[in-house]
């Protein structure tokens, strides 16, 4: 399977979707024409692009940015574990988070999806304001996140597992879930839906078995389409390559640029540098809690902050000791 | 040794008043924990809300606002709306009072609650001081509120039914109680085969999963929380009934218990456990018992062994063998599934 037949597969399925992408009732309802218009419009081309006039430096302007982030900061008792001073994530392409243990990108990210409070600043999500929308309402607005630890639901179907992604259902109401003939036409498109994403994703063959007799890659793969399902403008992933079995990796980067060749944004924490270097379009670099550099990925590895931030501050200090000595 | 009367007393467990009590708190015990994982060790106050909610409508309550507002609501029309505060109003309060502090935590935290709770309401209710004893009768519990519902029976109360295992009144008591529960597996299986049981199922595997795909997890739990208690409900109302007094010691700990024991029997997350589960555990319960009692008395057993009153103790020690052995062997009860049992989430 060459990269570009991948792509074009990727986007016949996800397109069609892509574009009613009425799903978020919370909407006004011009805004979701707006956002639809993008998601279908999008030309990653263009919005790749359009990275190369922006500055090499934390916090940089974005030509078209779907997430902003101000004076981010979360603090546990008195240890200050994130504090983002500006951030944007440009629509259509996709960003990568890295930085060293402990420097707080997964706090950091869990911030932008809501599923931690930061004690001070405001995040706008595609025009939101999400500062106070609850985590479970992010999704409605088109943004949907994986976990490091992937989460998979063990004791459900595969099937289920997808069918559980789509949002709007009307049968997840108490009281029409007892009504079948109300909901038994809309499950039927959903599962329609699914069996198309888990045939791109290859996992039709496992479609009716437990999802916890999966391996970790086809977890990591289950759990990408299953978001997918929510329809999203925007997909956040969590370590996508952790505990990836090497022999899945190719398709797992062919399926995360298949998303942004889909119009969708994504924004990535990871320590696997190849992955970074091999798919990023712009890379965000985070130590102890700050954003301390950005760029696209080939500038990043030159950035002296950056290997000052992995290496240690003081690590040309042995010098200096010699010499007094 | 009485044969006839072991096998009566074993179907009057599998079948009886008990089973049906049993079945449908369990069927609500699975709703919270087979399914949405939620940890309830307070289901008797479920159903002593259904049965205070009963017996409190038609013996204290509505003829105290008979008398203070002037009205004349008759005794059927109190046991009628005494059935909707049961069933509805009372597990509706109850839950709001375990879930609102407790169901944004981890899942312990509903587990201490429920069982404090469900303390709470026995010891008040059986407080006597004046000013709630003349709501609760504090120890010795509240009668006369099941005439209207024994009024409705077709049952001659001179006869016996069903091969002898009924009086007339229990009879009526039974069958109403077989539809009940009927109407309340299939209201169970409907929700969970729904969009809806999907979400309790991915809530109880992970519940930033189920949130991170735009479900409000908070609202589901609280609704599988008070379906859940409903249904405990109904079961008390139908044991007090049966009974014809609501007594807090009806609704002691080990009733809860007894619950679980009926869920993990039956298998937690399926459908029919709870009704397969609680008829066993009452068949056997009965079973034990009686078989004990005529084997002392016609002493077969000899007194070195056991004496008639300690056939009380003894078949709670067989029950106790009967769950270690379960464990043991069949730790997924009787309809679960080992392989599904067996996936762990790492």
């Amino acid at each position: 399977m060459t990269g570009n037949d991948f792509d074009d597969e990727l986007k016949d399925a996800l397109i069609p979707d892509a574009g009613p992408h009425a799903g978020p009732a919370t909407h006004s309802s011009d805004m979701s024409v707006i956002t639809s218009d993008k998601i279908a419009g999008v030309d990653p081309q263009a919005a790749r692009a359009a990275l190369a006039d922006v500055p090499w430096e934390p916090g940089a302007k974005k030509p078209d940015p779907i997430l902003v982030a101000d004076h981010v900061v979360r603090r546990f008792g008195g240890l200050t574990a994130v504090d983002a001073d500006h951030v944007e994530i440009q629509r259509g392409v996709i960003t990568a988070l890295i930085g060293p243990n402990g420097a707080g990108k997964t706090t950091f990210f869990n911030l932008l999806t809501n599923f931690d409070t930061p004690d001070e600043g405001t995040r706008v999500f595609d025009g939101h304001n999400i500062d106070k929308v609850p985590a479970h309402k992010i999704a409605n607005y088109g943004m949907v996140r994986t976990f490091q630890l992937t989460k998979a639901l063990s004791k459900m179907t595969v099937i289920e597992n997808m069918k559980l992604g789509a949002t709007g259902q009307k049968g997840e109401s108490l009281w029409r879930s007892v009504l079948p003939f109300m909901w038994k036409n809309q499950e039927r498109e959903i599962e329609a839906r699914a069996d198309a994403l888990l045939d791109r994703f290859k996992l039709s063959h496992m479609r009716d078995e437990f999802a916890g007799t999966m391996s970790g890659g086809q977890r990591k793969l289950l759990e990408m389409a299953r978001a997918l399902m929510v329809e999203p403008s925007m997909v956040m992933l969590d370590e996508p390559m952790a505990g990836v079995n090497p022999a899945l990796t190719q398709s797992l980067l062919g399926h995360v640029t298949g998303l942004r060749d889909a119009g969708m944004t994504v924004l990535f924490v990871e320590h696997d540098m190849d992955m970074v270097q091999e798919i990023s379009d712009w890379v965000i670099v985070m130590a102890e809690g700050r954003i301390i550099a950005e760029g696209p990925p080939a500038s990043i590895g030159q950035n002296q902050a950056v290997v000052d931030a992995y290496l240690g501050t003081h690590h040309h200090s042995a010098l200096d000791l010699e010499a007094e000595l | 040794m009485d044969w006839g009367s072991i096998i009566e007393s074993l179907f009057r467990g599998l079948i009886g008043e008990s089973f049906i009590v049993f079945a449908l708190a369990a069927i609500g015990l699975n709703l919270h924990f087979g399914y949405t994982g939620l940890l309830n060790f307070g289901q008797a106050v479920f159903m002593a809300a259904g049965a205070y909610g009963l017996a409190m409508m038609v013996a204290t309550i509505g003829p105290a606002a008979n008398r203070n507002f002037g009205w004349d609501l008759s005794e059927s029309t109190l046991f009628w709306l005494g059935i909707f505060v049961g069933v509805v109003v009372f597990p509706v309060v109850f839950a709001l009072i375990m879930g609102i502090p407790t169901l944004r935590l981890r899942a312990d935290y509903l587990a201490i609650v429920t069982i404090a709770v469900a303390e709470i309401f026995r010891i008040v209710v059986r407080s006597p001081t004046p000013s709630i004893k003349k709501w609760t009768n504090s120890s010795d519990g509240l009668t006369g509120f099941s005439g209207t519902f024994y009024d409705m029976s077709p049952f001659s109360t001179q006869d016996r039914y069903l091969f002898n295992l009924f009086t007339g009144n229990q009879m009526f008591l039974v069958i109403v109680g077989w539809g009940v529960l009927a109407i309340g597996a299939t209201i169970c299986w409907l929700l969970i085969r729904s969009p809806w049981g999907r979400v309790l199922k991915a809530i109880r595997e992970d519940e930033d999963a189920a949130r991170s795909l735009g479900k409000n997890a908070y609202s589901y739990k609280m609704q599988a929380l008070i379906l859940g208690g409903v249904f405990g409900a109904v079961g008390g109302m139908i044991r007090a009934i049966g009974f014809s007094v609501a007594q807090p010691d009806n609704f002691i700990t080990d009733v809860t218990f007894f619950v679980w024991v009926a869920l993990i029997l039956g298998g937690a997350g399926k459908v029919l456990a709870p009704i397969v589960g609680a008829s066993l555990v009452y068949g056997l319960l009965n079973f034990s018992d009686t078989f004990l009692r005529e084997g002392v008395a016609a002493e077969v057993i000899p007194e070195s062994i056991m004496t008639g009153t300690q056939v009380g103790q003894v078949r709670f020690m067989l029950m106790g063998l009967g769950l270690a052995l379960l464990a043991a062997f069949r730790p997924q009860g009787i309809f679960g599934n080992k392989e599904e049992m067996a996936l762990d989430d790492r």
